[in-house]
């Protein structure tokens, strides 16, 4: 459903993304993982259209969407859950959840999206989406918003940051939820092993490449290894 | 009453049909309906020209109507309303003025408004202003609000001004005895070439006397905006003043806080934020489904909601 090409993307001389190729499929639970610095954010914004490619292309269910603005990549079904959520001013969480649904929905749906991110509904569907809300709380709006969109590609960079371990818990089993019963894939950046471990496929990303791409046993031992060996299922080499 | 009255009455104050309880319309300068209930008098004053709002003390969930209106060019109003809430009264006050300009002189409004807040008492005051017109003639609106608040009295001040106004300045001084609060809620937009100031004039005598301004500014096109606040702490007392603006266009925004403590137990804060719409919230709304143009039409509907 999603194939990247020749994905090159280049900032003060560093190259953050150096060639990448992959091909993901439908309803696949996706893992990106790797160092700090590994290009893992900006390969997740380039997807979504968020930060644009020095060369390469981006093919959507076999559309090329290279070209296409962030709002028509949303529009043909991909979500995005940033790592920092953004606040606003007057935009209440209930508005987010309507805008993000792209409906109407009633405060009892809007409600039950909260309550599947660990957040007490009521309390929280009125309040404007600003600084009054801890770093916790609107992380987990942030990915109530894009549960909310049902996209057939949804993307959560980073949804482990800054959430307390109780959300946390709640989070691995929304995953686990969406993997089974959501059609579509997810793709999600995450450096947590419990993350790591109900994906189909994690992708090891080092130095702007393809280091590996496997199951979370094969990956592990070798996101902090300089020298990880390659199995069958590299892309890049 | 014709269509253009009834359209500004619905525009400012919200007014369809039947008035239920206290009011007083005027319409280019003079008084043309009134109404009082048995809790609250109205009377024309005698001096100058205006009225005086009488609401009895223990007054229970009244309100009281009292918008202007101007359907023509080359008015030029000046208004003085007093209001005297009585103790342990609850009243909400919709005002407002809607300016109707077809022609090319200038139409004019100043609404100089006093309230004296009985001890206990607790008050609403909702303001919205609103120009329209195909002339030429500019419509302007300096507001006066003064407020002498006594022991235990609490008022609430909303005021909206989103676009056609092309000038106005709008003063509010108040001055705060023991266990008041204040709170003032403004919401303004500018366009065009259009000019809006905001002043804020608050002295905070009493002990445990509590204000708190929370200014939500766009200026877009040309327009410039000014925002001047001044809190005086002179006894033991919070102020916590919030001014935030969005520019755009070739807009212009200008703050000017004052915070002045003379008092050791005094809480004084101002927060003043002026910008563009953050690129973040535009890049948010967009991964949502919307455009450019639509995420910042929302971004500016919250701001100012």
């Amino acid at each position: 459903m999603l194939e990247i090409k020749n994905l090159k993307f280049e900032r003060d001389n560093k190259k953050i993304l150096n060639n990448i190729n992959l091909n993901i499929d439908d309803n696949k639970f996706i893992v990106i993982t790797g160092p700090n610095g590994s290009g893992k954010s900006t390969l997740a914004k380039i997807i979504m259209g968020i930060e644009k490619q020095d060369s390469g292309e981006v093919i959507f269910e076999n559309k090329d969407i290279t070209d296409l603005s962030i709002n028509e990549r949303a529009e043909v079904g991909i979500s995005f859950a940033f790592q920092q959520p953004v606040k606003f001013k007057g935009i209440t969480v209930y508005d987010m959840l309507k805008l993000a649904a792209s409906k109407n929905i009633s405060k009892d749906e809007a409600c039950s999206i909260l309550s599947r991110v660990g957040l007490c509904a009521l309390e929280y569907i009125d309040r404007e989406i600003n600084s009054s809300l801890s770093g916790g709380e609107l992380k987990r709006i942030e990915i109530a918003t894009v549960i909310s969109r049902e996209a057939r590609l949804s993307i959560f960079d980073e949804p482990e940051a800054g959430i307390d371990l109780w959300s946390f818990n709640n989070l691995i089993k929304e995953f686990k939820k969406m993997r089974k019963e959501i059609k579509g894939t997810t793709i999600i950046i995450s450096h947590q092993e419990r993350i790591l471990e109900i994906a189909d496929e994690v992708i090891l990303l080092k130095d702007g490449k393809i280091n590996k791409i496997g199951k979370k046993e094969d990956i592990v031992g070798c996101v902090f290894e300089n020298n990880c060996t390659l199995k069958v299922g590299d892309k890049n080499e | 009453m014709n269509n253009t009255d009834i359209k500004l009455l619905k525009e400012i104050a919200g007014i369809n049909g039947k008035i239920k309880g206290a009011y007083n319309i005027r319409r280019n300068g003079k008084g043309i309906e009134r109404q009082v209930t048995d809790n609250i008098n109205i009377v024309t004053k005698k001096d100058k020209p205006g009225i005086d709002i009488y609401v009895k003390e223990d007054t229970q969930n009244e309100t009281v109507y009292i918008p202007v209106i101007i359907t023509s060019g080359g008015i030029d109003d000046t208004v003085y309303n007093d209001f005297y809430i009585g103790k342990n009264a609850k009243v909400t006050i919709i005002a407002g003025c809607g300016i109707q300009n077809d022609v090319d002189e200038r139409a004019r409004h100043e609404g100089i408004h006093t309230f004296y807040l009985e001890e206990g008492s607790q008050t609403k005051y909702v303001e919205k202003h609103y120009g329209t017109g195909e002339g030429t003639g500019d419509k302007v609106l300096n507001p006066i609000t003064e407020i002498y608040s006594k022991k235990g009295s609490n008022m609430e001040i909303e005021t909206v001004q989103i676009k056609g106004v092309d000038s106005s300045i709008r003063e509010t001084k108040a001055v705060l005895e023991d266990d008041t609060m204040l709170s003032i809620s403004e919401k303004i937009m500018t366009h065009g070439k259009q000019y809006a100031k905001t002043i804020f004039d608050v002295e905070l005598n009493g002990k445990n006397a509590r204000t708190h301004v929370v200014s939500r500014a766009v200026a877009v096109e040309d327009s410039i905006q000014e925002f001047e606040s001044r809190v005086e702490g002179n006894n033991l007392s919070y102020g916590h003043v919030e001014c935030d603006a969005i520019i755009k266009d070739s807009g212009k925004v200008t703050a000017v806080p004052a915070i002045i403590a003379n008092n050791v137990e005094a809480n004084l804060i101002h927060e003043a934020t002026i910008g563009k719409i953050a690129g973040e919230q535009l890049l948010k709304l967009m991964t949502l489904g919307l455009n450019e143009k639509k995420a910042e039409e929302q971004i500016i509907a919250g701001f100012l909601k």
